[in-house]
């Protein structure tokens, strides 16, 4: 009978701590800071609060006493929330850089049922029919506001390993400038078109080896001259551009990977989308470069954040533990502490209180120590990987305001975790044995 | 080892405290057990590369193909024992998030790759088919695809000539097993005629993806390799002629430094495991300092104390270690499993298991050893008062 009702309050302990964890995740975060104002209240009012303030202030104030065994928890959690952290601030940033390099006012143009440019083919036939489509802007002289591109593949010292990598080229045309008014020269000139002459992004400059304005390049046995650095802010500074005419040539093609306009209005997508798709000369598939980077990120992001939180929350596991481990030891060392506050009418309530807070105030200081460290490496350090047209895409680690938060979220769930158990039984403990107990 | 009994009541002297430990221990082992094997795979370029192979692609870049009259030019060169060579084909099947690895091959190039486990009556099949396609067991499994069944793809790259749309259909004549759990990785591919390929695609014929050679001798590989890649100096399809296994890296690299994640996070796990471990060990030495002192008083050394502690030390890590350890190779096949093949986790390999064990006695090592010598330094008539 005894021990069924103990398996019953584990039972009901474990569910609900599951129950919380699940709360937890979900809330938002104003939820939370209600909460804490409650728990400010309520300790600041009512007698057990008070009661509660004041053993956890003992705990607090005899925290430096057990130094080494505390920082087992904030070091320990600050090792989970700086491994969770960067690497969500990986494919964060993967997925901004891609996302952000597609908009609502551009649509590229692909061969039907390409799913990536390298992929794609277009004739020259096609590529004009797609420039008369309606719904493209059009500039001052009526030409239609489009680039026919070529994009090819070639291999570039990679500086962090030494290796080659792909590296994407771009050959452009004439209204490149007109398409993505966000492709600024910020270093030497402009290529000019007819000439082996290109420019090359501000990210693919970081991580590729030669590629300094004045260097020449050798593409497919031809020598091409580097004239300038452009900054774009999106996916694109990871490639060299040139003109898409001297580009085929290099590589001995007739025609175009894909067409990318700039639309009238957003709005007008849906006319130019329908006049490709019923035009019989043609078979191709529009769409708004918005779907069309944000699809590539998806799902390399995804796999990046799915494993980042299946190696964090197995970090975590063993962080409870280790929490567990200090809280109980904790309490032991105040056995006697606490039977001589229960024995003078202190209640089991603010017991319980002290030793949770205890381990979510060190959880805190683990999680934002983690959050500082992850910030300290990686924030804004440049890295690249092989992306969706078989060729680098350079993009920053982010560690945003808002996984600042999941991470100390997810401390502050193991220091609630870590704290229940042993608290349960500091609160539960027989008086009067601890009392005679040494 | 005599004392392994006395370690072992140590350990037991707090079952919660051990437990707990050992659990954390545990979490940090089947980390390790699972990332280390990512790590090796990426580092090694595959476990499959053989050391006779090697793989002869455009200098340039990897989209460039050759000419297909290089193939009995490099086939004349001293030192190559067979040759063949592919192309990549690529496509999906019925979704875009489907994709598949397609290979066009040319005849041979199961001679040459022997890995697959394609049988003779396969291989005959395949042979005798012209649209035919040999498929891997777990791809097929994943699909539920039957040998006899016909294969639409979208091919990511090339048309039809005769419809100019990138819709193919294939045959499915053999579905091979690949022979162990190393070549597992090779049963999600799909592999087609490069005869038929290089008729039917719209783009034209005559160019090949990349050869491969068997040298042999491996040992003047270097040499071979020279001399391919001076076949074609100083043309408009340079070669590079480099060992499969250096080949197969060069792409593990591109997709980024996962050797140094991986290294950085085992890093962190263990600099906390460290702490932790330390921490619980201190304590339970601190705690029995009057029954220490006792031992010693019935005689027993102050080494054979040191030895005592440390023995615990690691006992207690490699408990836990081996129990994650295990774990982690009882997962490893069913997380490969469930991913349907998405995702396909490197077995724990002998290697892995080395440096495991190593790292687990380091670690219980360095733990150990101030907790060891604090319990060796004892002074008895001090310990025993409570001093």
């Amino acid at each position: 009978m005894h021990r069924l009702r103990a398996l019953l309050r584990n039972l009901a302990l474990l569910a609900a701590v599951v129950a919380s964890l699940a709360i937890w995740v979900w809330v938002p975060a104003i939820v939370l800071l209600g909460g804490l104002l409650v728990l400010g209240l309520w300790m600041a009012t009512t007698r057990l609060g008070q009661q509660a303030a004041a053993v956890s202030w003992v705990g607090i104030l005899t925290l430096p006493q057990r130094i080494g065994a505390s920082s087992v928890i904030v070091i320990g959690i600050a090792g989970v929330v700086a491994v969770l952290v960067a690497l969500l601030a990986l494919g964060g940033g993967l997925a901004q850089t891609l996302r952000g390099t597609g908009n609502a006012n551009t649509a590229i143009v692909l061969r039907g049922g390409a799913t990536a440019e390298l992929d794609s083919g277009l004739s020259r036939e096609d590529a004009t029919l797609i420039l008369q489509a309606p719904g493209i802007a059009r500039d001052p002289e009526g030409r239609a506001l489009g680039t026919a591109e070529v994009v090819v593949v070639t291999n570039i010292t990679k500086k962090s390993s030494g290796t080659e990598a792909n590296v994407e080229i771009r050959g452009v045309g004439p209204q490149v400038w007109a398409v993505r008014p966000n492709l600024k020269i910020i270093d030497g000139r402009a290529f000019k078109p007819g000439l082996r002459e290109m420019i090359v992004g501000k990210g693919a400059r970081e991580q590729f080896a030669g590629l300094e304005p004045g260097t020449t390049l050798n593409l497919n046995a031809q020598q091409w001259q580097i004239v300038g650095v452009f900054s774009s802010g999106d996916a694109h500074e990871s490639e060299l551009i040139g003109d898409s005419e001297t580009v085929a040539s290099a590589y001995r093609r007739n025609g175009f990977q894909s067409v990318t306009v700039r639309l009238a209005t957003p709005q007008s997508f849906d006319a130019f989308k329908a006049a490709l798709k019923s035009d019989p000369r043609l078979k191709v598939d529009a769409r708004t470069t918005r779907d069309y980077y944000s699809a590539q990120s998806e799902q390399l992001s995804k796999v990046i954040r799915i494993v980042g939180i299946v190696i964090a929350a197995i970090m975590a596991v063993g962080a409870v533990f280790g929490a567990l481990n200090t809280m109980y030891a904790a309490i032991n060392a105040r056995a006697r502490e606490v039977a001589t506050l229960r024995a003078i009418g202190f209640g089991p309530t603010p017991v319980l209180v002290s030793v949770v807070l205890e381990a979510m105030l060190l959880a805190l200081l683990g999680g934002a120590l983690g959050a500082a460290v992850a910030w300290l490496i990686f924030h804004d350090y440049a890295v690249s990987t092989l992306g969706a047209n078989f060729s680098q895409v350079v993009f920053r680690f982010d560690v945003s305001p808002a996984l600042i938060g999941t991470g100390v979220r997810w401390a502050l769930a193991i220091g609630l975790i870590g704290g229940l158990a042993p608290a349960i039984r500091a609160a539960s403990l027989p008086v009067t044995t601890a009392l005679r107990e040494s | 080892m005599k004392y392994l009994h006395l370690a072992w009541a140590g350990l037991m002297r707090r079952k919660t405290r051990t437990v707990l430990t050992i659990l954390s221990v545990l979490a940090a082992f089947l980390l390790f057990g699972l990332l280390d094997g990512v790590r090796a795979a990426f580092n090694a370029g595959g476990t499959l590369a053989g050391v006779d192979r090697m793989v002869v692609s455009s200098r340039f870049s990897i989209i460039q193909p050759l000419p297909e009259s290089l193939i009995t030019r490099v086939q004349a060169t001293p030192g190559v024992r067979k040759l063949t060579w592919a192309n990549w084909f690529g496509g999906y099947y019925q979704e875009p998030k489907n994709q598949l690895i397609i290979f066009a091959v040319a005849p041979g190039y199961f001679d040459v790759y022997q890995d697959y486990g394609v049988t003779a009556s396969q291989l005959d099949a395949f042979k005798r088919s012209r649209t035919g396609v040999l498929v891997g067991a777990a791809l097929a499994n994943r699909f539920g695809w039957k040998v006899g069944d016909k294969l639409p793809v979208m091919g990511s790259i090339f048309p039809n000539k005769a419809t100019g749309e990138t819709t193919w259909a294939f045959d499915i004549v053999g579905i091979y097993q690949a022979p162990n759990a190393k070549s597992r990785a090779l049963e999600q591919q799909v592999m087609l005629h490069w005869k038929y390929f290089d008729e039917a695609n719209a783009y034209g014929s005559g160019n090949v993806g990349w050869i491969v050679v068997q040298v042999a001798d491996p040992g003047s590989s270097a040499k071979v390799a020279q001399a391919i890649d001076a076949l074609s100096a100083n043309s408009d399809h340079e070669t590079k002629t480099q060992t499969e296994q250096d080949f197969n890296l060069s792409f593990a690299k591109q997709i980024g430094d996962i050797g140094l994640i991986v290294t950085a996070i085992i890093g962190a796990v263990f600099f906390t495991l460290m702490l932790l471990t330390g921490n619980t060990m201190a304590q339970a030495v601190r705690e029995r300092i009057p029954e220490l002192a006792t031992l010693k008083t019935l005689g027993f050394t102050d080494r054979s104390v040191l030895v005592l502690v440390f023995l615990e030390s690691v006992l207690l890590i490699v408990i836990g270690g081996v129990l994650g350890m295990a774990l982690a190779s009882v997962l490893t096949p069913i997380v490969s499993a469930a991913s349907g093949g998405m995702l396909e986790l490197p077995p724990i390999g002998p290697a892995s298991w080395a440096v495991g064990l190593a790292l687990m006695v380091a670690v219980g090592a360095i733990v150990g050893v101030l907790p060891a010598l604090r319990a060796m330094r004892l002074r008895i008539v001090d310990a025993l008062a409570g001093r």
